[in-house]
């Protein structure tokens, strides 16, 4: 009946009321969905595209340097030896057509005199049998797969991310152990070698599977991986499982044996009980490993935040190009942009609920869904101020307690100073900010678009706040502050030192020390140089945001709800 | 009556123009008049019908005989279980095990079927008790209507010598030659001359070719013969020599005919079976081509004298054996059945000729006179066979793993006894269906046979598709140029030989090309089937299932083996290693192991079950794929234009346990010589299996252990001697003790 009189409706013409409520989409987008709010005409949408394009195709040719493993040379020394390439072995195990997360591909990257192409580890995340999983392969072809300080970072780096996100981990073995000319660096420390141990053991404790491959040799130190893991496979061949090889062996006891007989698959798998599957071959080794996750049983681990929370399995793609991305961001820090222009391109439908969106205007904060998945944003639109930190603090108490995982988009240049600043109490509202970021438990991942200076990098969630994920657009700078503000400073100093000294400095030379400061800051501030020392997760391109935030969220959804405890607010 | 059917027949030549016709309007053909004059002991109507066959066949009968209303009952041996036939029946009766002399041939069991369900009739079907008189006998004295000729005429008709007897005296043109027992050479050689050369010398026992003797001339005749004569003297004790004319390139042709219990005899055109292999006939068609009208009526006019020779009523079919150089034709022999090809020819009549067997069983008169069968378009049938082309087109058996037959239509059909999922057996023949379409003229059919050919789905076994595929395709089939020795003697052209370098690489080539469409469907397939369900059940997962698969700053990739099946060369590794690069827009780069090839991109969309639609270089089409799995094997088959290719994908080894026997015995161990067996537990020596010395296998028992009450078979490590074996039993062992050792000789 009710339709019959809608059609009648129709034929009234203006008079339907369903017409009118019909929004159209060239002035009136519906509530909460994002205009497009750029000019692509304008100049500065240019020059930031062809600056953007440039650091990109720059990013393509280090990232396709890295990608080749280490070197035509040790590629086909290995394809001999019937061993797959890491990345290749990854391929093979994940489920076929899907997904993977590689982290850190330029970690090491210009860090030491030689090349060490993604510190000769890879790390990532990725379904197996429909269960995420983290990957940690050894590259047997970067310096035979042994172990640099930044190896071991980033060993240690994948370890935390699986015990955040409680992911089972598969570790693929083929290396010599440590890198010994560096030994000092790899072993001694808290966060050194050893700690991997420790961490499988923990997380082993904690239910969290810890399964080992051994593909190629296994030596030492490295000896305890696959000792360590709940469960392990051995290559026949490849595999090798020792203390000490048998170079060692006869210098210590003067026995003369074969790897194979002194630590092969056959005396493990047999004899030993040091590993527990035998494979013929290593794509039937990966293939025992796929079957191993298979066999998990989670059962008993309900209340996964996964399960909790309403996702959307139908979702909108944003209403504008997710490419413009590049376009946005202006290479030069000191341009500002709408952050909303990014928002409108990463979430859903770009459909953006703002929250106090009159209030503290230079933070902007809101609801809005990535892949069905529901996410709160926080971004920077200038210097925060009192309001902005405010703001900010209220918006992750709200995600807290709602368990709603927290984007944070960084382009941010401090937190306001000066007299005013000061007496308003800028340091009291930061750290309210502060405290509520450290406190969230939450998933959290944070996105440095921009900037990255100063107490701003605390309170947007800077590496030292554990986001579960952390990624760099190729622009993106950081630093306690700007290199030209840190070359006024030093050179203050530096001027009053002389001064007292009774040394007079001349415009030049002063210039001089301002442009070796900047250079500095400029080459520790790039987010290569972060990027290799493991200060991130990775550089990406603008136009992988939303995905890599998507599968960022449905990794850390993978664990129960934690409830958040904050500690005193100053008020 | 006659009005009746001449309506009938304008109707037929108006509707012919449109569309072909089939069996629509039969049952309006037979006029009830001529049934209630009849004076058949059993005037009552057929109301159920055994069919005493299996496969296409039955279910074909099943098909007409629900049509008219008639109650069908199947028999079927243990084989048969779960056979298509058995299940389109209305009633099934076990009748023995799969052995056919057990079963199908049991003529008891199935008249004792008939008896326990009711069944006034039997229908033979073609094969197995359909050409018995026996079996047509014991039904006539049962009271069961045989639905075929009577047993008199099948009995005529079996005996080959007689049967020509009879045609030759009712002047049926037979093969001119000699049959008398005058074997002077003299007398002979005259007789030659009289036949006319080539001729060919035959003793008249035997057979295998032994003896046998082609003439060319007269004055190879004298040699020919004395040599004939010895030899058959030699392998069979009687020398006794027949001669006959030689037809060099003979054509055979068969007559439909057909005849009512009231002395009608009509014939229904001509069949052209000359494509045969292993005497087999695999595509027939009617009419015949290249036939003038008065050869087709003399033609049709010898099979009905034929027929009227033996008092003959029902379906029926009379051989000819066609001169092509003379244009002569020779009586060879009458089958007293319904044929394997009958539905060629009820495609050109539009008849049904079961209904038409059914109701002359029935005593009803023929539905019409000879000039009133109608005669239009031309049909093909072309014989699926299970079997292996390249190693002699032996019989092939297996599971129809994918069995998809083309769609019918009113021009298409598809006569088949068989589902996807079933065993064509070593029982039985293995024919798994009959292609048959027709046209408006020849060409228009065969173009339609082709089609049908390229688009007939069947992968689990070997078939002859493609073959006939080849066939069909041949120029001199093309133009009709048919002859018995057709597949001899174009054999180059049929089968492809290894040492074919072009024809080779060109096969290479397209397999190339097939398996880079393989790879794009597989890929796109399962990609689709993870998307629909997660593969835990834990669809908050499905963005790691997006296509394509994300990777950072790069393309994802994977790496495809597969090897290609080549039917005709299975020599030679024949692995293609592919490359898959999923490009951002969704489509596969696809490259395979040779360098020089550049590789291609495609796009593939899934349409649903085994359908895709590809995009390769610009050009799109529609292909089908079918995936099993077999002996750890996946195995898929592409059907795409009209080829149809097939690979194998080794199955990691997820699905195998790791292998036993690549691990040594564990109680070999370094302190004991090699090949020393120890014991692998204390325990009691309960049987001794070997003596020592006794050369074994390698995992030969050769002593039992019994400790912790579990008996312990201790077996040879190796293959070898046995020595120091000392232990007797009875005898306690302790851990680790020598046993014996197993020595190389």
């Amino acid at each position: 009946m009710l339709r019959v009189l809608a059609r009648r409706a129709g034929c009234w013409g203006s008079l339907n009321p369903w017409m009118i409520a019909q929004p159209r989409r060239d002035f009136c987008l519906g509530l909460g969905v994002l205009p497009d709010s750029i000019d692509r005409t304008s100049d500065s949408f240019t020059r930031n595209s062809n600056a953007m394009d440039e650091l990109i195709s720059d990013l393509q040719s280090h990232i396709a340097k890295v990608l080749s493993g280490g070197g035509a040379e040790a590629v086909k020394r290995n394809r001999s030896r019937n061993k797959l390439l890491p990345r290749e072995r990854i391929d093979r195990l994940l489920d076929p057509g899907s997904s993977f997360l590689e982290l850190s591909q330029l970690a090491g990257h210009e860090l030491y005199e030689e090349a060490l192409p993604s510190a000769g580890i890879i790390t990532g995340i990725g379904p197996v049998h429909g269960r995420l999983c983290m990957f940690v392969a050894n590259d047997p072809t970067v310096k035979g797969g042994t172990y640099y300080p930044i190896t071991v970072k980033k060993h240690l780096r994948a370890q935390e991310i699986a015990t955040q996100c409680k992911l089972p981990c598969i570790y693929l073995v083929d290396s010599g152990g440590a890198f010994l000319p560096k030994q000092a660096d790899v072993f001694p420390d808290k966060d050194n070698f050893g700690r991997i141990f420790y961490n499988q053991a923990v997380m082993s404790a904690e239910g969290i599977p810890q399964i080992a491959l051994v593909l190629g040799s296994c030596t030492a130190g490295g000896a305890y991986i696959p000792a360590m893991a709940d469960e392990s496979v051995m290559v026949k061949g490849n595999g090798t499982i020792f203390l000490a090889g048998p170079p060692l062996v006869k210098a210590a006891t003067g026995e003369e044996v074969s790897a194979e007989d002194l630590g092969g698959a056959t005396v493990h798998c047999k004899t030993s009980g040091v590993s527990d599957y035998f494979a013929q071959d290593e794509l039937h080794g990966l293939a025992l490993g796929r079957n191993i996750i298979k066999n998990l049983h989670m059962a008993g681990k309900e209340g996964l935040l996964s399960r909790l929370e309403t996702v959307n399995h139908e979702f909108k793609e944003p209403l504008y190009d997710v490419k413009e991305l590049r376009s946005i961001a202006p290479t030069d820090l000191k341009q500002s942009f709408d952050i909303r222009s990014v928002i409108a391109r990463i979430v859903d439908g770009s459909e953006f609920d703002e929250f106090k969106k009159l209030y503290g205007t230079t933070l902007v904060t809101g609801f809005a869904r990535i892949f069905g998945q529901p996410v709160g944003i926080i971004g920077n639109n200038g210097i925060l101020f009192n309001e902005s930190a405010l703001k900010g603090a209220h918006f992750i108490e709200l995600c807290t307690q709602r368990n709603i995982p927290l984007v944070f988009l960084q382009n941010i240049t401090g937190f306001m100073v000066g007299s005013r600043s000061e007496a308003n109490g800028i340091a009291k509202s930061g750290a309210k900010m502060v405290m509520a970021v450290s406190c969230a438990k939450v998933p959290k991942i944070t996105i440095i678009i921009g900037g990255s200076f100063g107490a701003g990098n605390y309170a947007m969630c800077g590496r030292a706040y554990s986001p579960n994920f952390m990624f760099l657009w190729p622009n993106a700078k950081i630093s306690v502050m700007g290199g030209a503000q840190a070359a006024g400073v030093l050179a203050q100093i530096e001027k009053g030192n002389k001064k007292k000294q009774g040394i007079q400095w001349n415009k030049e030379e002063e210039e001089r020390f301002k442009a070796k400061v900047v250079e500095a800051y400029e080459k520790e501030g790039s987010s290569y140089y972060s990027t290799a020392r493991l200060w991130d997760d990775g550089i990406i391109d603008p136009a992988d945001t939303r995905k890599i935030i998507g599968l960022c969220i449905s990794a850390s959804m993978n664990r129960p709800a934690e409830d958040t405890k904050y500690g005193v607010f100053r008020m | 009556m006659a009005s009746m059917a001449s309506l009938l027949h304008r109707k037929l030549q108006h509707q012919h123009n449109r569309k072909p016709f089939f069996f629509f309007f039969q049952s309006c053909l037979f006029s009830d008049s001529a049934s209630s004059s009849s004076s058949s002991s059993s005037s009552q109507s057929i109301e159920k019908i055994l069919v005493a066959n299996r496969g296409e066949i039955a279910c074909r009968i099943m098909r007409t005989a629900k049509r008219l209303g008639i109650r069908t009952v199947a028999v079927y041996s243990d084989a048969d279980r779960d056979a298509l036939h058995v299940k389109s029946a209305d009633e099934a009766v076990l009748i023995g095990p799969p052995p056919a002399r057990l079963s199908y041939l049991n003529a008891s069991s199935i008249v004792d079927a008939a008896f326990r369900t009711g069944a006034q009739a039997i229908h033979p079907g073609y094969g197995f008790l359909s050409e018995s008189a026996d079996f047509a006998q014991i039904c006539e004295h049962k009271g069961l209507k045989f639905i075929g000729p009577p047993a008199s005429a099948i009995r005529d008709m079996g005996d080959k010598s007689a049967s020509k007897r009879i045609m030759g005296a009712a002047g049926v043109p037979l093969v001119p030659g000699y049959h008398g027992n005058e074997q002077g050479i003299d007398l002979m050689k005259l007789e030659a001359d009289k036949i006319g050369y080539p001729i060919i010398i035959k003793p008249t026992h035997g057979g295998g070719g032994k003896g046998m003797r082609i003439v060319n001339s007269p004055n190879e005749f004298v040699e020919s013969f004395l040599g004939a004569q010895r030899e058959a003297a030699a392998s069979f004790g009687i020398n006794t020599i027949l001669l006959e004319k030689y037809i060099t390139q003979p054509r055979h042709i068969e007559v439909q005919i057909f005849g009512d219990k009231h002395g009608n005899v009509l014939h229904l055109y001509e069949r052209d079976c000359s494509v045969q292999r292993r005497h087999q006939k695999i595509i027939e068609e009617a009419p015949a081509p290249n036939v003038s009208i008065d050869f087709r009526s003399h033609l049709g006019q010898a099979a009905v004298s034929a027929a009227k020779a033996v008092g003959y009523h029902n379906a029926g079919t009379v051989e000819f054996i066609v001169d092509t150089i003379s244009g002569q034709f020779y009586f060879m022999e009458m089958n007293t059945r319904l044929q394997v090809e009958h539905p060629v020819t009820e495609m050109i009549v539009g008849q049904d000729l079961v209904e038409w067997q059914i109701r002359v069983a029935n005593g009803e008169a023929l539905p019409m006179g000879q000039s009133q069968v109608p005669l239009a378009g031309h049909a093909f049938e072309a014989r699926i066979y299970a079997e292996n082309v390249a190693k002699g087109f032996l019989p092939a058996t297996g599971v129809l793993h994918h069995y998809h037959p083309v769609l019918v239509s009113s021009t298409v059909r598809v006569e088949t006894g068989v589902e996807q999922g079933d065993t064509v057996s070593m029982h039985y023949d293995p024919m798994i269906a009959k292609l048959v379409v027709w046209g408006e003229n020849r060409a228009a059919a065969l173009v339609k046979l082709k089609d049908c050919l390229s688009k007939f789905q069947v992968a689990g076994l070997p078939t002859n598709i493609n073959f006939l595929q080849k066939l069909a395709k041949h120029w001199a089939f093309e133009n009709g140029d048919v002859e018995t020795h057709f597949i001899e003697r174009f054999k180059d052209d049929l089968f492809v030989s290894p040492t074919n370098a072009v024809s080779a690489k060109e096969a290479h080539e397209a397999a190339r090309f097939n398996a880079t469409l393989v790879a794009a469907c597989v890929i796109s397939m399962e990609h689709s089937l993870l998307k629909e369900n997660s593969p835990a059940g834990n669809s908050s997962l499905s963005i790691w299932y997006s296509s394509p698969p994300f990777r950072v700053h790069h393309c994802a990739r994977h790496t495809m083996e597969i090897e290609w099946e080549n039917e005709y060369d299975s020599s030679g590794s024949n692995v293609l290693t592919l490359t898959i690069t999923y490009k951002p827009n969704g489509n596969y780069l696809i490259e395979t192991g040779e360098s020089c090839s550049p590789g291609f991109e495609v796009k593939a969309t899934h349409l649903g079950n085994h359908d895709f639609r590809v995009e390769a270089d610009g050009v799109s089409m529609d292909v089908s794929l079918a995936v099993y799995f077999k002996d750890q094997t996946k195995h898929i088959h592409i059907w795409c234009g009209s080829h149809h290719h097939q690979f194998r994908q080794k199955i990691g080894r997820e699905l195998s346990g790791d292998d036993e026997a690549q691990h040594k015995p564990s109680f070999d161990t370094a302190s004991h010589p090699q090949g020393a067996v120890v014991a692998p537990m204390a325990g009691l020596v309960v049987k001794v299996l070997v003596k020592d010395g006794t050369k074994v296998e390698e995992g030969q028992p050769i002593l039992v252990l019994e400790a912790m009450k579990m008996e312990h078979v201790v077996k040879a490590p190796c293959t070898g001697c046995v020595h120091g074996l000392v232990v007797t039993a009875g005898q306690q062992v302790s851990d680790g003790s020598v046993l014996f050792s197993v020595k190389d000789q």
